[in-house]
Parts: C-alpha cells; structure tokens; sequence
C-alpha cells in the first residue's frame, strides 16, 4: 500500500520563511544529513516511491477560477498560517503502521541544537487503482 | 548463469557506439526515419538483455542491423489488410523465415555521415528543447527510454510520449534525411550544440532537486560531444564545447562534500581536480582559438580553463578572466555573463566596483528577480564586510532557487554569517 507522507514544516520568525534561517551551520548539516538518511534507508528498503521539497512558500501563487471568466493569479496562499508544506514523500510499505512510524521519524527530524522539531506530519493513503486508464505511449 | 559487471559494461558501451550507426543504415534504407529508430530501439533492448549473458555477436552491427529490420518487418505485417501488398514485397525479400544471419557491415550500407545527420535531425530548430534532448539520447546516444526518464525523473510513459511527439514534429515538418545545406549549417549546429550543452548541464546541476539515481547525464553529453568532434574536426566552437564540458567535469570531485553539500569554487581542494581532464581541455581551447572565428563555447571554456590552472582563487588571471566575459558579454546580450563579469570586476577592482555591474541588472526583466543576483550581492557584501547585507541576500537568494544543494548553501552561507555576528 503506498501512502502519502506531508511534512509541515514550522513558518521562520523575521528571518524569512524558513525557521531554519536562525540555525547554526551545525544544526543545519544534522539536518541535512537526517533526511539524506531516511532517503537511503527507503531507497535500500524498496519502498522509496517519489519525494520532493518545495520551493520557498514566499515563491507560491494561488490561482482559483472565478465565475466571471478568467483565472486570476494571487500572493502566497498562507500568509496567516504558522505551518506550510515544506516536502512529501510517496511510500510503499506493507502496512499503515510502517507509514506512521516514518511519519513520527520525521516529525522529530533534528532541528535547532539538535532538539526534535516536532513537525506536523500528515499521513494519506494513495488511492489503489488509478484515477483514470492513461494511454500505454 | 550470470553477466559479469565488465561484460555488461562492455556491452553497454558498444551498444551505445553503434547505436546511431544501425539507425542511420536502417532509416535510410527504410525511409522512415520515425519507424525505424522504433525498430532499433527494440533492437538495443534485445541486445542489453541478451549480449551481458550469451557474449557479444561475431558481428555486433549486424546483428543490431539485422534484429532492426526484422522488427520493421512484424510491424508492417500488424498493420493489416490494408498494408497487404507491401507486406508481400517484404516477405519475398526476406524469403518468409530465412535462418538469422547478420550481415557483414559491407552489405549494411553504413555511412560515416550518417550520426552526424541524426544528431542535425534530432536537434532539429523545430523540436522543442526538451523533444529534442530526448530525442538526441535516444536515437544518437543509444539510451533506452527508461534511463532517459530516470534522468529526468518523470515516468517513462511521459518520456515515450515525449519522443513520439517529437518524431511527429520531424515528420510533419519534412526534415530531411541528409546533412543540412552549407548555407544552414551554422545554425544547425549551433543547436546541436545547445541540445547537448543543456544534457550536459542538466547532468552538472541536477535541477531536478534530490535525486539519488540519476544516469550520469553529464558522460553523456562528453560522450555525444566527442563523437561531434570527431566526426567535424573543424569546428571551433564544437572544440569549444567539449573543451567547456571537461573543464567543468574536471571539478566534480571537489564540487560536494560528504552530505552532498555544494563547495563553490573557491573553497574548493583543487586536489581533486581531474588533472587529465583539465590538460586536454586547456589544449582543446588553444586549438579552438587559433582558428579565428571566436565562438561562446570557445570563451566560457577559456575562463574555466584560467581558473582550472590556478593553484588557489588569489592566484587566479582575474584581469583575463575579466577581460573575456567582456568579449563574451558583447557577443551575447546575456544578462548572466554580466553577472559573471561583476564578479570579476569585483576581483580585479573591489566589491564595491562589483556591485554597481551588478545594479545595473536590476531593471532587466530577464534576470532582474534571479536568486543570482541576491547571490552574487550576498557574496559581494560579505567581502566588503557588510554582514547584516550580505545575510539579508543570502536569505533572499535561498527563497527563490529551486536547487535543493544550491538553497541549502545559501542557508548556511547566511547562518555561519550570523553567528559570526551574534
């Protein structure tokens, strides 16, 4: 079963979006190293699917389709919020647990003098079968 | 029974060589260029999977030639009823189920030209660049459509689609199976040369963010390079090109630490450098430069080669350096060299004088909101010792790239900054 695996990661104070703009570059590398890691062991371990970061949130657009024509295109879509979406993982593992037990490894992904971030880490099972039949090119 | 790791390296090696020589044969036999690299396609993933195990043929280009056209064969029979006619002309060519004998390379009808004509074709102006970069690795460089996905990290039914719709775009616009008129060839060749600079390039940066596999797109692009030079020897910027590309190949060593970091050049242990790569892409420029015609590739490729022969960045011919991105700037209208050249006016002259190039970019719309610039401006104030500037671009730079290794450099870059302050 493949699960989506969404890291939240906490919004920067005054220092851009980014928290990790106030790390030391120690804290920085640990990090760094933590996620390369993790990567390695789903690589080895066969239930690597897809993962990615995202570019900066101060970089995002919103664009909603509007009743009158046109689809216009805003500002950064969590200005307010304190969390946004820094990376996912897609993951195939054997059972659901498996998904949460790399969920709460990254939630605790080290961050400022090594202390856990505790991140908010949210879990979503993919769907089985596809959304629709794609054409074999 | 297993392949052992030489054999299926060797195998590979020569099924990529002779790749483009078996399409070139087949499509102009076949007149259908779009069918035929279909045909040899399969044809190269018949021999990966047989060669590694069972040993190279007697005759490897014949085989592929002949595995080819017999493809071609079954796929015209599949085409129906409607094809009926053309299928019997084939049958009795072939005579039906004749035993399978490859043809020596006398009987193939083999064309020295004929690689170069494909590399013209497949980075035809038409195409887009991505249709012709994956064109190029398949049909020249002989990879098969899951390893050009994989290096690009989209499915390999993307990649397919990729490559079908670009062969419909050759044949829509009637390219023709030959070399391009002496009147055209410039321009052509300046997009081969495009197409392969970019493969290279997307080989050396790795855009794509983090990826862990990625085939190793920047050998290719050497590979494809030198086999351009080979098969036109004139060509200075095509020297200039394969000079460029092992000048900067040269430092992939020292380009990232353990944790993957990016080291820049400057910090870089010079070391590690390949002293190989770098002498014959030192005497590849020379060469280049006594033809006359100066070409881009030609001066990018003579700066790394000033700085690949400097034993430290002090050390470095920063008033040549900065005197060739001024020939190149006025050659190209490329608002990036001028981001170069500030740096070297930097070197030569002082931050400051540096800065103001760089202000000058700030109302071009090409490059204007670049994390480049807040890079170079970052680096720029941290030698004028402006800290608190220097941390503020770093930041902003860190925002805008989409380089997972390039965003992370930046961080730190701004973080060992700060802590020097607090």
């Amino acid at each position: 079963m493949r699960f989506m695996i969404m890291m939240h990661a906490p919004r920067g104070e005054g220092a851009g979006d980014w928290q990790i703009n106030n790390w030391s570059p120690e804290d920085f590398k640990r990090h760094m190293s933590f996620m390369q890691d993790l990567n390695m062991e789903l690589h080895k371990s066969g239930e690597w699917v897809s993962g990615e970061g995202l570019a900066s949130p101060a970089e995002a657009k919103l664009v909603r389709a509007s009743r009158n024509g046109g689809a216009p295109i805003t500002d950064g879509p969590f200005a307010e919020s304190k969390e946004f979406l820094a990376g996912y993982w897609i993951v195939s593992v054997d059972n659901a647990q498996r998904a949460y037990d790399l969920a709460g490894r990254i939630s605790a992904a080290p961050g400022r003098n090594g202390e856990p971030l505790y991140m908010a880490v949210e879990v979503r099972q993919v769907m089985d079968a596809p959304p629709r039949t794609l054409p074999n090119a | 029974m297993g392949a052992t790791p030489d054999a299926v390296t060797h195998a590979l090696h020569l099924l990529r060589e002779l790749a483009p020589q078996v399409l070139g044969a087949v499509a102009r036999r076949e007149g259908d260029f779009a069918a035929a690299e279909d045909a040899v396609q399969e044809a190269l993933i018949a021999a990966s999977e047989q060669w590694p195990v069972a040993g190279v043929p007697d005759n490897p280009r014949g085989w592929l030639y002949q595995v080819a056209r017999r493809r071609m064969v079954d796929m015209r029979r599949s085409e129906g009823a409607r094809r009926r006619r053309e299928e019997s002309l084939v049958e009795e060519e072939f005579g039906g189920h004749e035993p399978f004998v490859a043809p020596p390379d006398a009987e193939i009808g083999l064309d020295r030209d004929d690689t170069l004509v494909l590399l013209f074709m497949c980075c035809h102006p038409s195409l887009s660049t991505t249709s012709a970069i994956a064109l190029t690795l398949r049909a020249v460089g002989g990879l098969t459509t899951g390893e050009i996905a994989s290096a690009f990290l989209v499915p390999e039914a993307t990649m397919a689609q990729r490559i079908s719709r670009a062969k419909q775009s050759i044949r829509q616009s009637n390219v023709a199976f030959e070399l391009p008129s002496e009147k055209e060839r410039a321009e052509r060749l300046a997009s081969v040369l495009h197409v392969l600079y970019l493969v290279f390039n997307e080989g050396y940066t790795s855009t794509s963010g983090e990826s862990l596999q990625r085939a190793d797109l920047s050998n290719e692009a050497i590979r494809l390079t030198r086999m351009l030079h080979a098969l036109a020897p004139n060509e200075a910027e095509v020297m200039g090109l394969l000079a460029l590309m092992l000048l900067t190949d040269a430092r992939r060593a020292a380009r990232s630490g353990s944790a993957r970091e990016l080291i820049p050049l400057d910090e870089q242990d010079r070391t590690l450098w390949d002293r190989s790569q770098v002498s014959e892409g030192s005497a590849l420029v020379e060469r280049a430069f006594t033809r006359g015609a100066l070409g881009s590739y030609q001066l990018q490729a003579a700066i790394a080669a000033l700085h690949d022969e400097a034993p430290s960045t002090e050390e470095t011919d920063w008033a040549q350096i900065l005197a060739l991105y001024g020939v190149l700037e006025r050659m190209t209208d490329n608002p990036m060299v001028t981001l170069n050249r500030a740096i070297a006016v930097a070197m030569v002259h002082g931050a400051s004088r540096g800065l103001e190039v760089v202000a000058t970019l700030d109302g071009d719309a090409r490059i204007a909101t670049h994390y480049r610039l807040d890079a170079v401006r970052g680096h720029l104030y941290e030698r004028l010792g402006d800290t608190a500037r220097a941390i503020a671009h770093f930041r902003a730079a860190a925002e805008r790239t989409t380089s997972t290794p390039e965003r992370n450099y930046l961080l730190m870059k701004a973080a060992g900054l700060a802590r020097g302050t607090s």
